[in-house]
């Protein structure tokens, strides 16, 4: 159903392409200049590692990437394990609940600002101790439900009288999740995955307001905000380059593995 | 076969209710040994509800199911020595052919070399070996149809049971389909309980069959007692098509308007009561000189000719009754007779032929 | 399919307990302390009251809210007059194209809010990227100060949030039976007119939840304004910062997220009513 390419067309195609040259010559700018030996856009004085040397050797930032990689993989463990149950258990169940769809749908629409007010609040009142563990707690929240949506679509082309056939020809419900199940939402489980570990890498406000005080559990965000805010220091944009690169090829494999990851 | 086979499922006073709706209403059954038994019926009969209790997917709310004599109700479906082929087949897609063949076999631990063999075997019967290492999503639909059937099969059910095994295929394939289910049962000496909502794939393939409505059993035969004497009315219209006069019966038959239409009066029907006198068109003729005396005759005129190939229907009106009735006649004799609409013709038929049922 | 009630609660419960105790009694907990007040030395104190709604709707907070609206909105309008041309280009696209030109679109959405924002730092400060190609274009003048104002905030929440708006557009076209244009073509309408009677009409729950979700994402965004609007920008996310952070006055805090999520509800249903209203009529 292509146009043929009339004044309209022109102007619509022309329109798309400058809207992707706004999206992305920012985060390009970036990346080019990471690579800026004087470091700053003021001149360009040649191409270096310079400062992914420096970023390499800052031992704040590597306290910050280490953390930031144990929230994340647990987070995502955690939230991928609860979201896909959640997920398998809605859809089996096929009777609509409109409060449990709503209950489902808050974590991605509540700001982040509330929800990180909200588990300071909760985790103070408890005297709950904050930390590293307290991120990985708050990131399941909304990361179970981006697992779910994800694995539910998934789940909507998914014939469930294999899971009869599979308990047809004797396997025990284990061994039909193990076999059957799991392998056939696979792609998508995996996929769901990839997405709560790019959310949960870039997310910074709940972060921010549950780590506690102290720079012992402070993430790779966390740092980014204090760099921007504080003085701009070269460094940051070869980080921001790196952590674009691993959210842009996360996505990517994501994509790959189930059509509707991003597109619904 | 002579001599009465044995008993292998038996379903007694059976129902079964999903909240307010009542699926199946007390139905009773016996499924004989080796025995090809289609379950038939409009969609929502509860045909596939029936099907499924056998599988254990479902309870009965009453009534139970015995195999071999024994009650089965407390056997969860994975210990159940019947097997299922599903309607959408169910392939496991992340599996080879093989992978999903052996699946159930794996299930009972057997050694390997068993496995391998029986495998092998069946991918044989079926036609399958061939594909043997292809994903299901690489396979024809017949194929797949096959792969279903296999992976039932090679379990060694007491009784398979089939669910709409042929409605996702073509015409073509449908029809071949039908006689190679037919010939497979032979050959594995299985007894077979296929759900079908097309009368002319029971007709073909069943020994016995049962035909439901609303939850309801309402006929139980042979294809041939349940084609040419079917119980009511809605038996002799589901299957096949059916020309019907309303009246009321007498002696030797039922009185339409001022017509008495010959036929043999069941004795539940006393006289004088409301009935139907039935007939099949391809039993109805064109009369053409004298007939004999146990014949009923109409006059008619033609309304409309289709024209079929093999055959052609004449829908032709009467005075004594609303709807037109049809007719079918052999290309022979369409031939000779060269209908056209508007034209006037008598219709004789045996009384032998008539059906005669309450209305 | 029969599915026991055991079976479904090992599948929902674990996760539906989490979401409970770290989603639904920390809001919870939130609304109760919205009624209580601030105590002399910060802390809380437990006295039941509404004066922090009251002190809400004091023209000083009024203001805030009024303002992050008007940025908001404005950001939403500006979104959707990018993204729909956008989504619409796509929608036309060869079919094979369509899913790399979407995801393309898309995948900035999905990747890191700070850096993206960051990145407008870097272009729009006084040493920034556009003032030295100014420079370079022969401008002679002070360096522009394009940050930390208004403008900066809408332009970083457009940037941030079109790809959203793109996606609910094309999803909203793509519903549609692609025989529809055909079908108004062959009744005798130009292209354009076939545009303006028949698709975007059939768009609008589309252009209603991007709207929307760029206004809700907007008004309740702490980042784009602490950072392109330097401080001197206030909206309601950065009130509510400041409420726990700065002012230790936790309970008006409090009370300010739920006048925000209260604002954000009524709004998604008001959506979802219209989208409802849209299928109704699609259909039938």
């Amino acid at each position: 159903m292509a146009d043929a390419p009339g004044a309209g067309g022109l102007f619509l195609r022309a329109h798309l392409y400058l809207v992707y040259v706004f999206l992305y010559v920012p985060i390009g700018v970036l990346i080019v200049l990471s690579f800026n030996e004087a470091g700053l856009p003021t001149a360009w004085t040649g191409a270096s590692l310079k400062w992914y040397g420096a970023l390499a050797a800052n031992e704040t930032i590597q306290r910050a990437a280490l953390n930031t990689a144990i929230v994340a993989i647990s987070s995502t463990i955690i939230a991928t394990t609860l979201g896909t149950l959640l997920a398998l258990g809605v859809e089996m169940r096929q009777k609509p609940n409109a409060a449990l769809d709503a209950l489902l749908f808050a974590p991605m629409i509540i700001p982040d600002i509330v929800l990180a007010i909200a588990l300071l609040a909760f985790f103070s009142l408890i005297k709950f101790s904050l930390g590293l563990h307290s991120i990985v707690m708050s990131h399941v929240v909304f990361n179970i439900a981006f697992v779910f949506a994800v694995v539910r679509t998934r789940l909507r082309h998914f014939d469930f009288s294999v899971i009869e056939a599979s308990v047809d020809l004797g396997a025990g419900a284990f061994t039909t999740f193990r076999r059957v199940t799991l392998p056939a939402i696979f792609p998508g489980v995996l996929a769901g995955a990839l997405l709560a570990l790019t959310l949960s890498v870039d997310e910074f406000i709940i972060a921010f307001f549950v780590a506690g005080a102290g720079p012992s559990s402070q993430t790779l965000p966390m740092q980014i905000y204090s760099m921007i805010r504080f003085g701009v220091t070269p460094e940051i944009n070869a980080l921001a380059t790196i952590v674009i690169l691993f959210s842009f090829t996360a996505l990517f494999l994501s994509q790959r593995l189930n059509r509707e990851v991003l597109t619904s | 076969m002579t001599r009465e086979a044995a008993t292998v499922l038996e379903i007694r006073n059976v129902s079964k209710s999903f909240e307010a709706v009542q699926a199946v209403r007390d139905v009773s059954l016996s499924i004989r040994e080796n025995e090809f038994f289609a379950l038939l019926g409009p969609s929502g009969c509860g045909k596939t509800t029936l099907l499924r209790m056998l599988a254990g997917f479902e309870k009965p709310s009453r009534g139970e199911i015995l195999l071999d004599g024994k009650d089965i109700s407390p056997i969860p479906p994975n210990r159940r020595p019947l097997n299922l082929m599903f309607q959408s087949y169910a392939l496991f897609s992340h599996m080879t052919v093989r992978g999903n063949i052996s699946y159930g076999l794996e299930m009972e631990n057997l050694p390997k070399g068993e496995i391998q063999a029986r495998v092998n075997d069946i991918l044989e019967t079926t036609r399958l070996t061939e594909a043997a290492n292809r994903r299901p999503a690489q396979l024809s639909g017949g194929q797949r149809q096959r792969v279903a059937l296999a992976r039932a099969l090679i379990k060694r059910p007491r009784v398979l049971l089939l669910d709409e095994p042929l409605a996702a295929l073509d015409k073509k394939l449908r029809e071949s389909m039908q006689l190679e289910l037919k010939r497979l049962q032979n050959e594995v000496g299985v007894t077979f309980v296929v759900v079908t909502h097309d009368q002319e794939e029971a007709l073909v393939m069943a020994d016995r069959m049962a035909v439901l409505k609303d939850g309801v059993l309402m006929q139980v035969g042979s294809p041939h007692q349940v084609y040419e004497h079917p119980n009511n009315k809605f038996v002799a219209q589901f299957i096949g098509v059916m020309n019907f006069f309303d009246g009321e019966t007498v002696d030797g038959g039922v009185k339409v308007k001022d017509e008495v239409l010959l036929g043999a009066v069941p004795p539940e029907l006393g006289r004088g009561q409301a009935a139907a006198i039935a007939v099949r068109p391809e039993r109805l003729e064109i009369a053409n000189g004298a007939m004999p005396a146990d014949h009923n005759r109409l006059s008619g005129q033609v309304v409309e000719i289709a024209y079929h190939g093999l055959d052609v229907t004449l829908s032709v009106r009467t005075p004594i009754s609303e709807q037109a009735i049809l007719v079918r006649v052999s290309a022979n004799a369409s031939d000779r007779f060269k209908f056209a609409a508007g034209q006037n013709l008598d219709i004789v038929w045996s009384a032998t032929h008539s059906r005669i049922m309450a209305s | 399919m029969q599915t026991s009630r055991l079976q479904t609660a090992v599948l929902i419960g674990p996760g539906l307990g989490w979401l409970a105790l770290l989603m639904v009694v920390p809001c919870g907990l939130v609304f109760v302390l919205s009624f209580f007040e601030r105590g002399v030395y910060g802390g809380i104190d437990y006295v039941f009251n509404f004066g922090n709604f009251a002190r809400a709707i004091d023209p000083l907070y009024l203001n805030i809210f009024f303002k992050s609206a008007r940025i908001a909105g404005l950001a939403a309008l500006i979104a959707l007059l990018i993204a729909y041309p956008a989504a619409y280009a796509i929608s036309r696209a060869p079919r094979r194209h369509q899913t790399p030109l979407l995801f393309l679109a898309i995948l900035p959405f999905w990747s890191n809010y700070l850096i993206r924002t960051y990145a407008w730092i870097v272009l729009l400060n006084r040493e920034g990227f556009l003032n030295q190609g100014f420079e370079l274009l022969g401008y002679q003048g002070e360096p522009i100060n394009m940050l930390y104002n208004d403008g900066a905030v809408v332009l970083g929440l457009v940037y941030n949030y079109v790809p959203f708006v793109i996606l609910a557009i094309y999803s909203s076209i793509t519903r549609l039976d692609p025989e529809i244009w055909e079908a108004s073509q062959d009744l005798g309408a130009t292209r354009f007119r076939t545009f303006y009677r028949v698709i975007l009409p059939q768009t609008v729950p589309g252009i209603a939840a991007g709207l929307v979700f760029v206004f809700v994402l907007s008004i309740g965004n702490f980042i784009t304004p602490d950072l392109l609007g330097g401080g001197r920008v206030q909206m309601v996310g950065n009130l509510i910062y400041d409420q726990f952070l700065t002012a230790r006055d936790w309970p008006f805090g409090a009370a300010l997220s739920f006048v925000l999520i209260g604002i954000m509800m009524v709004l998604l249903f008001l959506q979802a009513v219209l989208a409802n209203r849209a299928q109704g009529g699609g259909r039938g």
